[in-house]
């Protein structure tokens, strides 16, 4: 029955529509401040390239950092040379003997990947070759050196590493058995080190950053102070007087992470060659990887954020203090 | 409506600007506010946007007790009432059109009901052919009409204005006079402070006469359209 009311229905409508209206115009005006607040900076080109300048070096900064630290666990993550464990036998193991036990370690499957025995005299041949000590070594009566089983682990946890180590050592057979580690431990406390390193500059930079834009703001507040006093005299709301510096801060904040996006690519292009060329005389090849999609949207993100905090900082302190007088 | 009530203004270096101000103007009136500079015209105009508050006493438009208006509803009470000042502020680095779209701007029209009202007030203050200049281009006379155009374009019930033919010559201070009893006219509250005695003599409308920030004298328009002396 309240349907067919064609007073209520109307009366609904009306005020639907005029909400409607007035979110539009709410839209339209969020555009248009975003818009003008973006031709304001071109119009001032220069002062805002600079500006986009010192907050993308600041940006780019971490990170490259964060490229080198990425690259660098991805390198140690696929080391091609993977850990190895040295079991040097008793010098009074056979070479047979000595074959025998390697083929026992063989089968133990979920320990050992692969593995190599080198008898005492290949063992000899070998450092014949490679040191050039050859003639030192003939001099010798008998053959210093032991075998070797040369294992490459399944695992390459530290613990689980350990752990195959301290079985191997008890075999009868095994004289001792060296491992490198310590190396290995070494790299990851360094890359932590370095991570922890990154993000502490990170957080720093990050702070200069949101400086940079706030100072920046409160230049632009201070130009604005007539249109301010004007805008509020006329009943423009907080939220109306604080837009287009948000806006502002925001273009700041994603232009500094675009101009960062385009350093970082450059200094990339700029060492990728020569980090190329030491890794391959160590490895096989490895690409040094730039930004991916996500991390690019990831730092034109953090430079858009900080842009609207910097800006939301810098009006919260001065806006409130310019009053109509 | 504006209904000032025993409102005492003291400003912090102690100079008392307003003392017992007591007065009611009705809907759809229009008054003057005379007296000397200093008299306290320009604080009575302060309270009734909120860009003051009152020391003492109570102040009230449209039924609002402004002393019970928080920061945040300031913005609201200013958007119903149109306020021509005396050096206009209009925002020089904007064209016409923009310093007169402001307030419907602000108040969240929709750019095509922008246009048409902005236009209209425009029209209505004779110059339609100036939106797209900028304020430097204009004379005084022009500048202080595209003030009125923003103060009416949002069509507030209440207009004010501070001395609005303060720096015209006598013609064209009459022509702005004229504009404001057309708004009247048409139902608008009119208040506005002036010391062009002049002018309000011959406009035969009440007036509240300000001295050292007390009201002495209170006349009521004269009964006889015109006869301006004599009184």
């Amino acid at each position: 029955m309240t349907d067919n009311n064609p007073r209520l229905t109307s009366g609904a409508s009306v005020s639907a529509r005029s909400l409607r209206d007035r979110w539009l115009a709410y839209l339209a005006n969020h555009h248009w401040v975003a818009r003008e607040s973006l031709r304001g900076l071109f119009q001032v080109w220069l002062a805002s390239a600079m500006t986009w300048l010192v907050i993308g070096i600041a940006l780019a900064l971490p990170t490259i950092l964060y490229l080198i630290l990425s690259n660098a666990s991805n390198l140690s993550g696929d080391w091609h040379g993977k850990p190895r464990i040295s079991v040097y036998l008793q010098s009074t193991v056979s070479v047979a003997e000595g074959q025998a036990f390697a083929r026992q370690l063989g089968s133990q499957a979920g320990d050992v990947s692969s593995l190599e025995y080198i008898s005492p005299a290949a063992a000899l041949a070998e450092f014949t070759e490679r040191s050039g000590f050859g003639d030192v070594l003939q001099t010798l009566d008998r053959n210093p050196l032991p075998a070797v089983i040369v294992i490459e682990p399944m695992s390459r946890q530290a613990a689980q590493l350990q752990l195959l180590i301290a079985k191997l050592e008890l075999e009868p057979e095994v004289e001792s058995v060296s491992f490198d580690l310590v190396w290995l431990e070494r790299l990851f406390a360094i890359l932590s080190l370095a991570e922890r390193f990154v993000i502490a500059l990170g957080g720093f930079l990050a702070l200069g950053v949101l400086l940079v834009i706030g100072n920046t703001i409160r230049l632009a507040i201070e130009n604005r102070r007539a249109e301010i006093e004007v805008v509020k005299l006329v009943g423009g709301t907080d939220s109306f007087v604080r837009r287009p510096f948000l806006y502002l801060g925001f273009w700041y904040g994603l232009g500094g992470a675009l101009s960062a996006w385009v350093l970082v690519g450059l200094s990339l292009m700029f060492l990728a060659a020569p980090v190329e060329m030491l890794l391959a005389s160590y490895q096989g090849d490895f690409a040094v990887s730039g930004l991916g999609f996500g991390e690019s949207l990831l730092l034109l993100a953090i430079g858009g954020g900080l842009g609207i905090l910097g800006a939301t900082l810098a009006v919260g302190r001065h806006l409130s203090r310019i009053e109509p007088s | 409506m504006i209904r000032f009530d025993q409102v005492s203004k003291r400003y912090a270096e102690g100079r008392e600007a307003l003392s017992r101000v007591n007065f009611e103007i009705p809907d759809g009136e229009m008054a003057f506010l005379t007296g000397h500079s200093g008299a306290g015209k320009s604080t009575l105009l302060k309270l009734i946007i909120v860009m003051e508050r009152a020391s003492q006493g109570q102040v009230f438009v449209q039924g609002t007790n402004l002393n019970r208006v928080s920061r945040r509803q300031i913005p609201a009470i200013r958007r119903d009432i149109g306020v021509v000042f005396q050096n206009h502020q209009l925002l020089f680095d904007r064209t016409v059109y923009d310093n007169v779209a402001l307030p419907l701007t602000i108040a969240g029209y929709q750019p095509r009901e922008v246009g048409r009202r902005v236009r209209a007030a425009l029209a209505k203050v004779s110059l339609s052919n100036k939106e797209k200049q900028f304020p430097i281009a204009l004379s005084g006379g022009e500048q202080q009409r595209v003030g009125i155009a923003r103060a009416v374009v949002n069509k507030p019930s209440l207009l004010l204005a501070d001395e609005p033919t303060g720096n015209l010559d006598p013609g064209l201070s009459e022509e702005i006079m004229n504009l404001f009893v057309q708004f009247n006219q048409v139902g608008v509250t009119v208040l506005i402070a002036s010391h062009d005695l002049g002018l309000i003599s011959q406009m035969n409308r009440r007036q509240l006469r300000l001295h050292e920030g007390r009201l002495m004298e209170d006349r009521p328009a004269s009964l006889t359209v015109g006869s301006d002396d004599g009184q």
